[in-house]
């Protein structure tokens, strides 16, 4: 699936984590002042919490030994000063962390779906849309909990673990020594750590996207699932999927069970040799009371920060993962932009034509030949082109390089004289619109959907819109034109859908009007009455239509047939009819083989071949 | 209002009744799902309370230590502090070695709840009808499935640990300070009263904006998706400006709530520590003033201070459960709605099995309306003889695909019964119901995978022959054999994308392969070219001629093929007959077909 294919790739040539993160820095930079002068409230917090041991120290070794009542009074209101100020300082840290983490997050997500939506259909061909929400998401999520809470713990324990042991050195040497020594193994095994862990996080959160993507093919395809009965055979792929994140998701907490068994069996070890070697130093006098009390005091501090090293670390390598797949979102190069000085059509009159233009999909095979293999076309200002050709040919191909879905390999596409690459995608795609076969409405009102590219329309225009599409329908909804359609409004039916897209393409009013089958999914009647309100619009704009149909081709004024990638013939239906035997053959139904050349609208001539062997006779009772 | 299944699922103001209701399910839910584990929870338990223990009776070892272990030394006894480091070294290797074993056993249980979790919901949204999955967005089944398992995923994972861990070491810290030093004791239970205070407060204002930054998240999801899957509309009509203005606010919506909600941290986790801090110099005030006096020996008042600082760390962690608890039963509730929906197509509880199906087809007083009141289909009865050829011919709403989905049980009668070989479709048994009738729609969904996958899901067992023979019949092998891997393309990967026209022939392929008695086509050629289309009629002839077929299609070359057509219109046949007598007459279909033809030019 796409989550390991990808994963492959990334792991081959690995950053450090560091470097890694760190690429994050230029939408941080802003918050970092703010998390510097969190760092330093951290710091404070840490230093002050480490002097509360020296107050103890000299409590003990003073006004306890001496048995003092009246001088306790003072140590312990140090004590309680200190811890005051320790609590403020916490406060501080998360005052000044707390909202440019929040900025970071949200700075990131804008600009990861401003990227997506630049980035070219190619690469939405490419990328299931689990993949990208769960960047989008819960990857951010990650970076944005790291730079506001692992980044200042992580800076700040490191450093008050070092304090901490010098302060302990200070206390006793020989004790810190020995604190020092035992905590080797833990830098070590962290090591050791970033690699076992990093890649089964890796792992786990692939597997989850693919996982998700299941469910949502489940869903998306739920009609043909029940049609055959599927559900059983649909359940046990997703369960063999969930049993593989299962397996991973273990061996995660295996991973972090071995360095939670370290993280706490070294500081035990340590505290049980520095109990042994402080009572031993104490007996021979080289350490007082109150300097035991305030090295065991001050390594229950320290305690802490070294437990916390453990998830830190693989809070950090789970960021490292999220910023490395968001960067390989950000990172995918953009091949369709605007040019670096666009030039303009002052008065658009809508002259089409390609030159010579190939296309293929960068990743196909050299053994394919070009997909669109060298079409010459030249559209009128006004006029209406058919594009007729067989599924596969290229059709819907040359249709998105119109508006550049896609760029052409080599060739050149103009408008009125302008390659549509020396215009902006703005400009380009105001003066081209499309409807698709597969219509695709937005959480909106119709009236939205259908304004989507003119939405300073007068409600005249909507409806004249409305009208070419015979998009009635709309008016009669729960709440006419305001009704909500979309994923989260009203379902509509295929055919409903489509009347919607059409009139999207009509009411943006454009100089080029370009539609990939967008009558397919309405019956002969519809058809008819969209098809003689159309003829109107294309009077006076140029248009280019994929049709399968007779009845689509008649609105055009040529067709150019298309065949494997290139455009073997163009002329007016009826020359083409008389002239071109692979054009009769695509476009001319069942009954109308052996109809020859000049073939004229005439009552047919010969029946309809019926089968009527075995019919029984019908009996029906319509009605009740 | 009820709030029964996924009802009232977007509500926030539930009656007290209402709430009892939804959390009555979700805790049946989670019994069952808990109940298989039992042992191995009990076994968790077991290791989590020695561990903590092991944990807590470290700082009494340091004060038996200080206290027993130094003036024995000052005698040359090594015997008391080589007993104290044994048995803090004892219990800490213990400890730590419980903890790490704890880890592993937690994951094991959530992993397992969570896989259960995971086919059920699964499994249920596949048995639910049509008519759910119709109102019921999938956006929001995906969010069931992946978000709100999430969450439950980080309650299971990290919550409940915290909670029994923390829970545990701060009560079982409590009882050693008693045991040490009853007065520390006493200061220690003084400082629970601020510390209650200070979590409730949290815990109701968490919970309100807790609730604010799940339906902003999921507002950013949506829309997320949304322009995702719609991004060539998006490209063609300069949506994208719009959109990131748009995307632009609910992430500052998002952001905003979160920033409220960590805000509530930022007061919260200083709080605890002042109380902490607080209590420990009172410990310290109230020890040091009996050390002075001799009545406390140093060694336990090192642990007294040792043990208070320790109190109050997992305090923090349980705010944070708290805050994991809230979301996980937030989504246990929405999971155990969709849970509770009952499938209103259900299969049959006394399933009638029909191992050879004939293939006649009657519906019997048939009415059907979506929605009370609505009649989609008025009260009818119609039979369709095994062998039978149907061409179901109408305008839009006619009722053509309602009656198409009657037959393959999508939806069932609203009255009245459909039956197949005189069995009603509701208790014939679904593998031979799903067997004998297959229906193919316009929309050809392809499932990552292969091409050869995808024509299998006819036939899960088909060898390559006989997928290979169905593409063939089509007319689709030609443009598989071109694809990159030929079968083995990956229909979502480099140079599978396949055109629309396409996917219809492996949909078809799919339906040829699955070989069914009762076959029906659903606008399935709709985005074929003629001579695809040709190619699949002729293909349909042989394989229509010892079947049932119901084909419904705007184009009425379609006709050409039947051996009977019912015209529809408004719910009603209106015109029944063999095509020759139904055009030779001046009905409606003389009419549609004198058009279609005069369109054909």
């Amino acid at each position: 699936m796409q989550g390991k294919l990808l994963s492959s790739d990334v792991h081959e040539k690995r950053p450090g984590t560091f470097a890694a993160i760190m690429r994050v820095y230029p939408f941080a930079k802003p918050a970092m002042p703010r998390i510097y002068l969190g760092m330093g409230a951290a710091m404070l917090a840490a230093l002050v919490a480490l002097a509360i041991p020296q107050v103890l120290r000299s409590l003990v070794d003073g006004p306890l030994k001496d048995g003092d009542s009246s001088e306790i009074w003072w140590p312990v209101g140090i004590v309680l000063i200190l811890g005051v100020i320790e609590a403020i300082m916490i406060w501080f840290r998360r005052w000044f962390v707390l909202q440019p983490g929040t900025h970071i997050e949200a700075r990131m997500r804008n600009g990861l779906y401003n990227q997506l939506q630049e980035l070219p259909v190619n690469f939405h061909d490419r990328w299931p849309s689990g993949q990208l929400l769960s960047r989008a998401i819960s990857d951010l999520n990650l970076i944005r909990r790291w730079f506001s809470f692992g980044l200042v713990l992580f800076v700040v324990n490191t450093i008050t673990i070092v304090v901490g042991i010098v302060v302990l050195a200070s206390i006793n040497w020989i004790l810190g020594v020995i604190f020092l020594v035992c905590s080797v193994p833990l830098v070590i095994y962290g090591y050791l750590f970033e690699n076992k862990y990093s890649v089964v996080a890796r792992r786990s959160q692939d597997q989850a996207g693919d996982l998700a993507t299941t469910v949502e093919e489940s869903v998306h395809g739920i009609r043909v699932l029940k049609a055959f009965g599927r559900g059983a055979h649909a359940l046990r792929n997703f369960e063999s999927q969930a049993e593989l994140l299962r397996g991973t998701e273990i061996e995660k907490a295996k991973a972090i069970a071995g360095i939670w068994l370290w993280l706490l069996l070294v500081p035990d070890v340590t505290f049980a040799l520095c109990l042994g070697g402080g009572v031993w130093l104490a007996s021979v006098g080289q350490i007082t009371p109150g300097g035991l009390v305030a090295f065991f005091a001050t390594a229950t501090v320290l305690r802490f920060p070294v437990e916390s090293i453990g998830f830190l670390l693989s809070m950090t390598f789970d960021t490292r993962t999220a910023a490395d797949r968001f960067f390989e979102v950000m990172d995918e190069k953009n091949t369709i932009v605007d040019p670096e000085s666009p030039r303009t059509i002052e008065k658009p009159k809508g002259r089409l034509v390609f030159h010579d233009v190939h296309f293929r999909y960068a990743d196909s095979p050299e053994r394919f030949p070009d997909l669109v293999d060298g079409i010459d076309l030249e559209l009128e200002p006004g006029e209406t082109m058919a594009l007729v050709g067989l599924t596969g040919s290229g059709k819907s191909t040359v249709t998105a390089l119109a508006t550049r879905l896609y760029d052409v390999t080599s060739g050149s596409i103009t408008l009125d004289g302008v390659d549509i690459r020396e215009l902006s995608l703005e400009e380009l795609r105001s003066h081209v619109a499309m409807a698709f076969e597969d219509a695709t409405l937005f959480s909106a009102s119709v009236r939205d959907n259908v304004l989507l590219g003119r939405p300073e329309s007068s409600d005249a225009e909507l409806d004249e819109a409305l009208d070419i599409a015979q998009a009635d329908f709309a008016r009669e909804l729960p709440e006419g034109l305001d009704t909500k359609v979309g994923e989260e409004g009203m379902s509509l039916s295929g055919g409903q859908r489509q009347r919607l897209a059409l009139a999207r393409a009509v009411a943006a009013k454009p100089d080029v009007l370009v539609l990939d089958d967008p009558l397919s999914a309405l019956d002969v009647d519809t058809e008819a009455l969209v098809e003689a309100a159309l003829r109107r619009v294309l009077a006076s704009t140029t248009a280019l239509i994929v049709a399968h149909r007779p009845s689509t081709v008649m609105l055009a004024d040529r067709v150019a047939l298309l065949e494997k990638g290139r455009i073997t013939a163009v002329g007016r239906h009826s020359e083409l009819l008389a002239s071109s035997e692979h054009y009769r053959f695509v476009i001319s139904s069942l009954e109308d083989e052996g109809d020859g050349p000049g073939y004229t609208p005439s009552p047919p001539t010969t029946p309809i071949p019926i089968v009527t062997s075995g019919v029984s006779r019908p009996s029906t009772e319509v009605g009740s | 209002m009820s709030v029964t299944g996924v009802e009232g699922e977007e509500r926030h103001d539930f009656t007290k009744e209402e709430s009892r209701q939804i959390r009555a399910r979700s805790l049946t839910l989670l019994g069952s799902l808990v109940r298989p584990l039992w042992g191995r929870i009990i076994l968790t338990i077991v290791v989590v309370v020695v561990s903590t223990a092991a944990q807590v009776a470290g700082p009494a070892f340091i004060a038996f230590g200080i206290d027993n272990g130094l003036p024995a030394m000052l005698e040359q006894d090594w015997m008391p502090l080589g007993v104290a480091v044994g048995a803090f070294l004892f219990t800490g290797i213990i400890g730590a070695v419980l903890i790490a074993w704890y880890t592993v056993l937690t994951a094991r249980i959530s992993q397992a709840i969570l896989i259960e979790l995971r086919k059920r919901v699964f499994l249920h949204t596949q048995r639910l009808s049509l008519e759910f999955h119709e109102s019921y967005t999938s956006g929001r089944i995906i969010a069931r499935q992946t978000s709100d398992l999430d969450a439950i995923r980080e309650l299971l994972d990290s919550g409940i640990s915290q909670l029994v861990q923390g829970g545990l070491y701060m009560a079982f810290i409590a009882i050693a300070l008693f045991g040490l030093d009853w007065v520390s004791g006493l200061v220690l239970f003084g400082s629970l009263i601020p510390l209650w205070f200070l979590t409730r407060w949290f815990q109701l204002a968490s919970q309100k904006v807790f609730r604010q930054t799940r339906t902003a998240s999921a507002r950013v999801i949506v829309h997320f998706v949304e322009t995702m899957t719609g991004i060539r509309a998006v490209k063609a009509f300069r949506k994208e400006k719009r959109n990131a203005k748009e995307f632009g606010g609910l992430v500052e919506d998002y952001r905003y709530a979160n920033e409220r909600a960590i805000n509530l941290f930022g007061i919260f986790d200083p709080g605890l520590v002042l109380i902490g801090n607080v209590t420990l110099a009172v410990v310290l005030l109230v020890g040091g003033l009996r050390v002075a006096g001799g009545s406390l020996a140093i060694g336990a008042l090192l642990a007294t201070l040792l043990y208070t600082r320790s109190f109050f760390a997992p305090a923090q962690e349980i705010a944070m459960f708290y805050n994991s608890y809230q979301s996980a039963a937030a989504a246990l509730e929405k999971i155990s709605g969709v849970l509770e929906e009952q499938p209103s197509v259900p299969d049959p509880t006394g399933p009638i099995d029909l191992w050879k199906a004939k293939g006649a087809v009657r519906f019997d007083d048939v009415e059907f309306s979506y929605k009370e009141g609505r009649v989609v289909l008025p009260h009818f009865t119609l039979d369709i003889p095994a062998g039978q050829t149907i061409a179901l011919v109408g305008s839009t709403g006619a009722g053509k695909s309602t009656l198409a989905k009657l037959i393959s049980r999508f939806y069932d009668p609203t009255s009245g019964s459909v039956t197949l070989d005189g069995v009603d479709l509701r208790q014939l048994h679904p593998k031979d119901l799903r067997r004998a009738i297959v229906m193919v729609t316009q929309e050809a969904y392809l499932f990552s995978g292969t091409v050869a996958d995808n024509i299998a899901l006819g036939k899960p067992e088909a060898t390559r022959e006989e997928v290979i023979a169905a593409a063939r019949a089509v007319g689709a092998h030609e443009f598989i054999e071109g694809l990159p891997n030929g079968y083995d393309t990956d229909v979502n990967k480099r140079g599978g994308r396949v055109s629309a026209g396409q996917r219809q022939l492996i949909s078809f392929a799919r339906a040829f392969i699955a070989d069914p008695v009762v076959l029906i086509l659903d606008e399935a050629t709709a985005s074929l070219d003629i001579p695809s289309e040709r190619l699949v009629q002729e293909g349909l002839q042989t394989l229509l001629a010892d079947r049932t077929a119901v084909i419904i299609a705007h184009r009425l070359s379609t006709v050409a093929i039947a051996d009977r057509v019912l015209v529809m219109e408004h719910g009603r046949i209106i015109e029944d007959g063999t095509p020759a007598a139904l055009i030779s007459g001046t009905g409606k279909f003389s009419r549609m077909h004198a058009a279609w033809r005069d369109s054909l030019v």
